[in-house]
């Protein structure tokens, strides 16, 4: 199988995972994508030391995760490959930044340590929590939060059709692709001689069908926007689960709480 | 050149959303204007085919190293610049949604970078110029049309990488994120983009060429009278002329962004090893981002931050945080296990429960 076909799967899996049932996949769309993001804008704004303050904000995704019963490992497994790239955007740090920050046990702990490991964190973090909001929304409830963000009609259409398209289209590219490979045996990607008509085929082909399909939807009467239906209902639980959620995000973001929690205790 | 939520500040992010938003207003405005909905799917299938298309390797003759679609020229060929960035911004939400290839908040950033300065700039620029001027006039409007469109793209990629990627840098620099100095960091970046614009710029313009030759009334600002003849030059001969050139030009460079697809995961990750050893005794403050702009965006980061410059290095007693602070997050380890733990175990009896019923 080649990697084309794998990002289809992908799709499909996230499909799968978002069409679970769970109190946070329950809860309402809006409400998720705005903890969402408060989540990943109270990580972020963390100061590049302040390595202990941070940890406490892992307790949101630990929580989530339970709470929806989406593997773990699912996730590890589903950003394998963009977890080291943002991993290694710190990876200078230590070079630059070589004063002696800390003293654990006699040895020193310089700053530019602490401020990868912390923006290790805050990379790992904020994945995290976009990789639980996609896993426990489907695209269709996360447009209608979008819709009721007043995000224009026509983007949000336009982000659900090309959703639609992208499997479609994926499939297609996958199938030509390994038809190509099978007929041109030991040749590494597409040769330049049809670098033009491999893409172009298959964009004038999908662009007529497009057109038909959308005329066909006109007829049947739709006039540039889906109805969301059957979303589940914005309750006072939901609404209750956001701001307490936010206010929790920016108390741990003002306090270091695990520094107050250990004082208690040294 | 997507950039990950944790390299930008909340500030700097914001700021490139807003950006980005009244860009998509004007776009959404202007589009409503002329023709309404009745481009929506030609939208929608030109992005989903970008998204494919970018996962096909093409081979660079010469190099054995493989080059990918540039998506913001190839949609501005075909759609128009408004039309055209909002399909971008469409096809960025789905890779940071579904890929984390680029973040959430980082969006706003990653739209201006790699939409804003494909659709718009690469258009009003570059694209609508060459095409209404009276370029290779002499050789028959089909070659003319088909050299303009080559032109066009391969000077598009070009132009609007480099100001993605020094935008990249500049973001980061004034969000202060990465203690990599600022000239280093344009130094890597930019070769590597313009290596990489010239490979895009050349599959871009393969793939409008050949859509211009089937259907040219789908290309923007072509030239569609019908006196258009068939020619002696053939798309295949422009294209490896084409080559040559950019094999000459780029040709060192291209080999060392093909095995890295990304330039700017390449620049900050390739280069731990080699090229920075020199310059890690300098003085950070040479190499800082100083014009004004950075300066007002560092006091507006400044006020917005929830707790400016937490000052933990030169804390009296630094000893004393260590430790407390050492505890506190163990105690938070401690309580993620036992929230793991109960999970597991409800989930246990959950299933128990279910299986006897």
């Amino acid at each position: 199988m080649n990697n084309i076909s794998a990002a289809s799967r992908e799709f499909r899996e996230m499909d799968e995972l978002s069409a679970q049932d769970s109190p946070i996949h329950r809860l309402h769309p809006l409400v998720k994508l705005l903890v969402t993001l408060a989540y990943i804008v109270c990580v972020v704004s963390f100061p590049k030391y302040q390595l202990s303050g941070l940890a406490v904000m892992v307790l949101y995704p630990v929580l989530v995760f339970q709470l929806s019963g989406i593997p773990v490992r699912t996730c590890f497994h589903k950003l394998r490959i963009v977890l080291p790239l943002v991993c290694a955007v710190g990876l200078l740090n230590p070079f630059f930044d070589r004063a002696p920050l800390l003293y654990v046990g006699g040895l020193a702990v310089s700053g530019g340590v602490v401020s990868m490991v912390t923006l290790m964190l805050k990379g790992v973090f904020s994945l995290m929590a976009s990789f639980l909001l996609i896993a426990t929304t489907s695209i269709d409830a996360l447009c209608a939060a979008l819709r009721k963000l007043h995000v224009p009609a026509l983007l949000v259409t336009l982000l659900l059709l090309t959703y639609r398209y992208i499997s479609v289209m994926i499939g297609e590219v996958a199938v030509m692709t390994d038809a190509y490979r099978l007929r041109a045996p030991g040749q590494k990607g597409i040769h330049i001689s049809v670098w033009g008509s491999f893409l172009g085929q298959l964009l004038l082909r999908s662009m007529d069908r497009a057109e038909e399909l959308y005329q066909s939807m006109q007829l049947r009467g739709f006039r540039g926007e889906f109805y969301y239906a059957d979303q589940p209902p914005c309750t006072a639980g939901a609404v209750a689960y956001g701001v307490v959620c936010a206010a929790l995000f920016v108390l741990a973001r003002l306090y270091d709480l695990p520094q107050l929690l250990g004082n208690l205790f040294v | 050149m997507h950039m990950a939520d944790a390299l930008l500040a909340p500030a700097v992010a914001a700021t490139m959303y807003a950006a980005t938003g009244v860009a998509a207003g004007v776009s959404i405005k202007t589009l409503r204007k002329d023709e309404n909905t009745q481009k929506l799917p030609t939208m929608a299938v030109a992005s989903a085919l970008v998204f494919a298309g970018q996962m096909i390797n093409y081979t660079i003759p010469g190099t054995g190293s493989s080059g990918h679609l540039c998506g913001g020229m190839l949609l501005t060929g075909l759609l128009g610049p408004q039309a055209g960035f909002l399909s971008m911004i469409v096809i960025l939400a789905i890779q940071a949604l579904f890929f984390a290839d680029g973040g959430l908040l980082a969006l706003g950033a990653n739209c201006w970078n790699m939409a804003f300065y494909g659709c718009f700039v690469g258009y009003y620029l570059i694209w609508k110029p060459v095409m209404h001027s009276k370029l290779f006039g002499k050789s028959g409007a089909r070659t003319a049309g088909r050299l303009k469109i080559a032109l066009s793209s391969i000077l598009g990629c070009v132009l609007t990488l480099q100001l993605g990627a020094l935008s990249v840098v500049l973001e980061t620099s004034i969000s202060g994120i990465t203690e990599l100095p600022f000239g280093a960091f344009v130094a890597v970046m930019q070769p590597i983009h313009l290596a990489i614009g010239l490979v895009e710029g050349l599959i871009t313009s393969a793939v409008l060429i050949f859509v211009y030759e089937t259907r040219p009334e789908l290309i923007m600002d072509a030239d569609t009278s019908g006196d258009a003849v068939r020619s002696k030059c053939s798309l295949k001969t422009t294209l490896v002329i084409l080559a040559v050139v950019v094999a000459v030009v780029g040709g060192g460079l291209s080999l060392v962004a093909s095995g890295n697809p990304d330039g700017l995961e390449w620049s900050m990750f390739g280069n731990a090893e080699s090229g920075y050893s020199e310059n890690m005794g300098l003085d950070e403050e040479n190499y800082g981002v100083s014009s004004t702009a950075a300066d007002t965006a560092a006091s507006i980061q400044e006020k917005t931050a929830f707790l400016p410059d937490y000052a933990f290095a030169n804390s009296d007693s630094a000893a004393g945080t260590t430790v407390s602070g050492l505890v506190g997050s163990a105690i938070v380890a401690a309580l993620a296990a036992a929230i793991c733990f109960a999970g597991g175990f409800f989930r246990k009896k959950h299933k128990k429960a279910a299986a006897k019923a």
